[in-house]
Order: structure tokens, then sequence, then C-alpha cells
């Protein structure tokens, strides 16, 4: 039972924090919840199309569909964390420097809020697929323990789902002034280690070069099996064992993005009445 | 654009084709064999049956790999070039039975 409790806990958490930050970063935006919402929802639905298509996905590109797909799911996600990011150098701003005024970036959040529910679909479809395929290999597999497994499996969902609510709560916390320095910041690394993902997967499907296998070891200074080295692999992208590519992929992906911060920031100044 | 213009510049770094094959099977979740010898610096395609109804996922930290296999399916995995070394690998979904070394001499 702890032992699947363990597996959909781990898979859970990544898309639990995801959701936890997003939902801290789009405060305030109008029928945000409900964009969250139908985001979980489409994820999930499509978790299951996903998980029942998994040899079909695999056969695809020469045995390397899942990395392609998978690879496919990131890369979207990483432009949609980006472009929050760089969306958000202006308004949230301009939302903590005049709380007042939210409602006119509210109006012209509403196309913001399709794309974070876009990126919460596929953070749920990327985590969700490979529990629903756990859990129904769990299901399938006959003996007694299989409730308990099954239990262990809900118990590891709810301690994910609770990860990424304290997440939140914590973010929710942080006073308006420094509220979108921290949340933009954290939204930079997550999007950073999900291009290096998405690196390793090309490379691993032998799609890409992988340039050197790796690039660095510290898995003897910072294990990705100890707790530092998970976190930090969460939500800061670290790999103990990166390919070169892993890591081009990172630091490019990281630069672009800031880049746009500050080019926005330029571009729109504080004090102009108005923002669309 | 800037996306498009990288995605250009990479073109040219797409991978060359592996220099061996190797088979790996999964049956009542474990590994045969469990203990894979490889020439070190060269290029592997790592092809693994699942011959169990249930799926499994290969993993490994020490390779930087990660995939999960279908019940009854088949995934290719490329690993290396390695370094003289051991690799252990597992299934996350059966960690306590399935598990497995690459060893590259």
């Amino acid at each position: 039972m702890f032992g699947s409790a363990i597996i959909v806990f781990r898979e859970t958490l990544e898309a639990a924090l995801l959701i936890g930050i997003i939902a801290a970063a789009t405060r305030g935006l109008s029928g945000r919840n409900l964009w969250l919402a139908i985001g979980v929802g489409a994820g999930l639905a499509g978790s299951l199309v996903v998980a029942g298509l998994t040899e079909t996905i695999a056969d695809m590109a020469e045995g390397s569909g899942q990395e392609l797909f998978n690879a496919a799911v990131l890369g979207i996600a990483v432009l949609m964390l980006g472009w929050h990011n760089i969306w958000m150098a202006t308004h949230g701003r301009e939302m903590a420097a005049q709380a007042k005024s939210v409602g006119n970036a509210v109006r012209s959040g509403q196309r913001e809020m399709s794309a974070v529910a876009i990126l919460i679909a596929l953070a749920v479809l990327r985590e969700g697929s490979e529990t629903a395929l756990f859990l129904y290999g769990l299901a399938a597999s006959a003996g007694s323990s299989r409730a308990s497994l099954l239990g262990g499996g809900l118990l590891g969902l709810a301690a994910g789902v609770a990860a990424g609510w304290a997440l939140y709560s914590g973010l929710a916390r942080i006073p308006l002034r420094h509220f979108f320095t921290v949340t933009s910041t954290l939204i930079l690394f997550l999007a950073a280690g999900m291009a290096g993902q998405m690196a390793r997967l090309l490379v691993q499907g032998d799609l890409l070069h992988a340039f050197s296998t790796p690039l660095w070891d510290s898995s003897s200074l910072l294990p990705m099996d100890s707790l530092l080295g998970n976190l930090l692999h969460l939500f800061a992208g670290y790999e103990a064992r990166p390919s070169g590519m892993q890591v081009l992929f990172y630091v490019a992906t990281f630069t672009i993005i800031l880049a746009g911060m500050r080019w926005s920031r330029t571009r729109s100044p504080l004090r102009s009445p108005q923002t669309t | 654009m800037r996306a498009l213009l990288f995605a250009a510049l990479l073109f040219p770094l797409a991978s060359t084709a592996a220099d061996l094959e190797l088979g790996l099977t999964i049956k009542d979740h474990r590994f045969t064999p469990a203990e894979l010898k490889v020439p070190a610096g060269k290029k592997i395609k790592l092809v693994v049956s699942n011959q169990d109804s249930t799926p499994e996922e290969f993993e490994s930290h020490e390779l930087n790999r990660e995939k999960v296999i279908a019940g009854n399916g088949k995934a290719t995995i490329y690993v290396g070039p390695l370094t003289p070394g051991k690799y252990p690998f597992f299934g996350e979904f059966n960690e306590k039975t399935a598990r497995g070394v690459i060893i590259a001499e």
C-alpha cells in the first residue's frame, strides 16, 4: 500500500505543484477557478485517452513516439509558461501597483487564462496518463492486496494534491509587492527545467544529439533520489547527470524568457494608463 | 521566431544511428537478462519488450532514462555512449523485483 502511495504521490506532485504556482500567479484574474477546473478536467480526460493509446503512441516514430509526444507536450507547456511570465512582467506589476484598477487587466486576462487552462491540462495530462497506467496495472493484477494497493494510490493522490495546495497557500501569503517576483522566478525555473526534460526525451528517443553524456556528474554530491535533489529537480529542473543538450535547452529557455520579461517591462512602462 | 531560429540551428545536431541493438525482456515483473554487458563508448539501442499484461516504467538515474512500457508492449530506449562502469536500472512500478544493471566495459 505504501509503495503504491509513493509512486502515485511522485507522479501527482509535479502537476500539483505547477497548478499551485499557476493558481497563485493568476490570483485576482476573473474566472480563474473556472479556467483552472477546465484545465484539470481536460487534462484528466486526456490522461485516460493517452493511457489507453500508450502502445499506439509508443510504436510511432520508430519506437520513439512516446518521447516525441511527451517532448511536444513539454514544449507547448514551456511556451505557455514563457508567455505567462512575459505577460505578467507588465500586468503583474500593474496589478500590484494599483490593486483597485485590476478590472482593466482582468478583461485583457481572459486570453491569458485560456492559455493557463491549456497549460494546466498539459501538466495533468503528462503526469496523469502515467498514473492512470500504473493504477490500471494494479487493478488488472489479481490478488487480495489489490484493494490496499488502490487505497494507497488514492492516498498518494491526496498527498500530492495537499502538497500543491500547501504551496498555493504559502505563496498566497507573500505580500503583493514581492508576490509577482516570487511566482515569476519560480515559473522561470520551472519552464527551464521542463525544456531540459524535453531535451532529455529527445535524446532518449535518439531524435537529438546528446552532445555529452553526461556533461557532469554531481550524483555523489547531490543525488537525484535525495530529498534536496528531488526538490531541486521538481522546482528548478536539477539533474545529477545531464546531457549537454539538456543543459543547452535549459540555459537557452531561461535566457529567452528572462530577456522577454525585460523587454516586456521596458516596452510597457508602469505609468501607462491603458494596458491591453 | 526565436524558437524557430533556435530549432533551425539545432537541425544539424540531429542524431546519428545507434551502434548496436540489445534486447531486454520483462516477465513476472523481472528483467531478463538482469545484467547486460555493453561496450563502452558506443550508442546502444535498447529494445525492451514487456511480456507482462501490466505496464512498467523503465527507469535509471545513472543512465538518466525513464520510459513507460505498455502491458504486452515494446519500447525503444537509446542509451550511451557510456563511460566504463555500472548503470543500474529498475522498473518503477515493481521496484522490488524489477531490477537490472548495464555494465559498460
